[in-house]
């Protein structure tokens, strides 16, 4: 060993050699934060650029119809021959299926979620969450033809009225769809809550049902606002299981039994016909996609605020 | 002694030469342990552990670390269960009834025995609503009631003045030591017998763990104290009676006097003056 010690240089003669080839692997080190800058503003990019085709064209649609009438119009008629251009078909039908949705995702995620997170033994756990997960994977289209062909009918079962499309069906679907979300994302939540409150709450003598009541969820509410925010943003946003298992009635109407049309079902259904371009319809389009946008957009801000305000910080 | 004695007999002898030599009012028995043997799955954790704990006492457990000096304590609240693994036999009496026997409402014995933890682990809630958590869950909802009871347990844990002007700030507000003691104020609020301590000062500096020692010297005028300590100059001063475990058994319990001054087994001398441990 002395005699190899000898025989090469010192360690530090030999960074010192380096350091002349580690020079313009410098200058790329600092210009790293540039360029990754760069790609991070992509996606940033992208947003601003479709909030403006958005806004630039909706403009084009408010210069023939008044925003008003757009806002608070209940009759929705495109293609008539004195077309009218009510969007609140469209926004109560997303209200109605999106609440249809979150009453079937939320409780039944939550559950989930208590039964995962508190209850379930481990071995049941490592299987039963990935499990859940697949579902999540499943592709929207065969939820929606899954809802019509055969919701529908069980459906048919209890309210022998209902139409062969109608909201009811996609929106408990969606439901099905959102509820590993909820479950998952809440699973989460209260796994991280360390297990030392749950000691002190159950040594004060408290059930584990208040345990997880009172301790457990307050301490992840934020975390939990946030599933439930995410699944209804992804109840409003659903296109494929509303446009295949609700039709395309635009009645203004709050019969869950009844086929009704979502903004994003109405804009598959414009984009799919032939709306010509620089046609009041094909402007309408850009409207409801704007007025989804600001719809989500508001969902978030809340949720955001929300969970600040519930937040218990440990 | 003579050493073909067995323990059991050793420290009954023990304890009988006490009881003879002091006839001052022996305080009652609040939990008898009787032949507790724990096994953590294959573990053989707790071996035959024979022990009473009286009421109004400072009852120390002292050992090295794995000699289920823990374990023990957290079996006298059943919180030990919280190990799906865990299975006991013998008997540890409170009261009359013996808090092994599934039957038992383990609800109720930890409403009655309260546990302060190694790191204070207060909720993330504000400090009123900290204290207001026990008597809430065993229905107490009249504010003016509750008021006094936040009140009382403040003063109790003797840390009313420090935080009367900031009920509603959260609790994680709190330094290392005011949260312990919040702790300690949580417990006294649903009114125990018993407070289990584990370790309570191993996460505190010095200044906070005389305070916390303070505290345990007033409250033991009320109620049973166990606590269990690595620091054996602790164990000393604060504490009654001494119980020094090794390897989940019961090597001596006496008098804190004896244990350290005069103690009849040569590893708890070992262990006292430092030599393991």
């Amino acid at each position: 060993m002395a005699a190899n010690n000898k025989n090469r240089m010192s360690v530090s003669e030999m960074i010192e050699q380096q350091k002349q080839k580690r020079k313009i692997f410098n200058q790329l080190e600092r210009m790293i934060p540039s360029l990754l800058l760069m790609i991070a503003s992509i996606s940033v990019l992208t947003t601003v650029g479709i909030i403006y085709t958005l806004f630039a064209e909706s403009v084009a649609f408010f210069r023939n119809v008044p925003i008003l009438d757009f806002f608070t119009g209940t009759v929705l008629k495109p293609l008539s021959q004195n077309p009218e251009f009510g969007v609140l078909p469209l926004l109560n039908g997303t209200i109605i299926s999106t609440v249809i949705a979150m009453l079937v995702a939320g409780p039944i995620g939550m559950m989930s979620a208590i039964y995962l997170s508190e209850y379930a033994p481990d071995n049941v756990r490592r299987v039963l969450k990935p499990l859940l997960e697949i579902l999540a994977g499943v592709p929207t289209i065969v939820y929606g033809f899954f809802a019509f062909t055969f919701v529908t009918p069980l459906l048919r079962m209890v309210f022998p009225s209902i139409e062969a499309t109608n909201i009811l069906s996609p929106g408990i679907i969606m439901g099905v769809m959102i509820i590993p979300m909820i479950a998952s994302l809440s699973e989460d939540a209260m796994s991280s809550v360390p297990n030392s409150m749950r000691e002190g709450a159950l040594a004060l003598g408290s059930t584990k049902l208040e345990t997880t009541f009172k301790v457990v969820i307050p301490a992840a509410l934020s975390g939990i606002v946030a599933s439930f925010v995410l699944g209804i943003s992804r109840a409003i946003g659903e296109t494929m299981i509303v446009a295949i298992a609700s039709g395309s009635s635009k009645n203004f109407s709050f019969d869950i039994t009844g086929s009704m049309q979502t903004m994003t079902a109405y804009i598959v259904e414009v984009a799919g016909g032939e709306a010509a371009a620089g046609t009041t319809i094909y402007y309408s389009l850009y409207a409801v996609a704007l007025t989804l946008f600001v719809f989500t957009l508001i969902m978030n801000l809340l949720a955001k605020y929300i969970s600040r305000k519930f937040r218990e910080e440990y | 002694m003579s050493t073909v004695m067995t323990k059991a007999i050793n420290l009954k002898l023990v304890r009988n030469d006490n009881e003879r030599s002091e006839p001052e009012v022996q305080k009652e028995v609040v939990y008898d342990t009787k032949g507790l043997n724990l096994w953590y799955g294959e573990t053989h954790a707790l071996k035959n552990i024979n022990m009473d704990i009286r009421e109004k006492e400072v009852t120390a457990i002292i050992g090295p670390s794995g000699c289920g000096k823990s374990t023990y304590l957290k079996t006298l609240n059943r919180m030990v269960e919280l190990v799906p693994i865990v299975k006991t036999s013998g008997q540890i009496t409170y009261k009359g009834k013996n808090i092994l026997d599934k039957s038992f409402r383990v609800e109720d014995l930890r409403t009655q025995v309260g546990m302060v933890f190694q790191k204070a682990n207060p909720f993330p809630k504000s400090i009123y609503e900290n204290i207001a958590y026990g008597p809430k869950i065993h229905g107490i909802k009249n504010k003016k009631i509750l008021d006094e009871i936040v009140e009382n347990s403040l003063r109790g844990a003797f840390i009313w003045d420090e935080l009367k002007d900031r009920l509603n700030d959260n609790a994680y507000g709190l330094s290392g030591g005011q949260q312990q003691r919040l702790c300690i104020a949580r417990c006294l609020a649903v009114e125990p017998n018993v407070i289990l301590m584990d370790e309570p000062t191993s996460a505190l500096d010095p200044k906070s763990t005389l305070r916390i020692e303070e505290l345990v010297q007033e409250l033991k005028k009320d109620y049973a104290i166990v606590i269990v300590t690595h620091n054996m100059q602790q164990a000393a001063r604060i504490s009654d009676k001494t119980a020094f475990f090794l390897n989940g058994e019961i090597i001596e319990y006496d008098k804190t006097d004896h244990i350290f001054n005069n103690p009849a087994d040569e590893r708890t001398g070992d262990y006292i003056s430092g030599r393991f441990g």
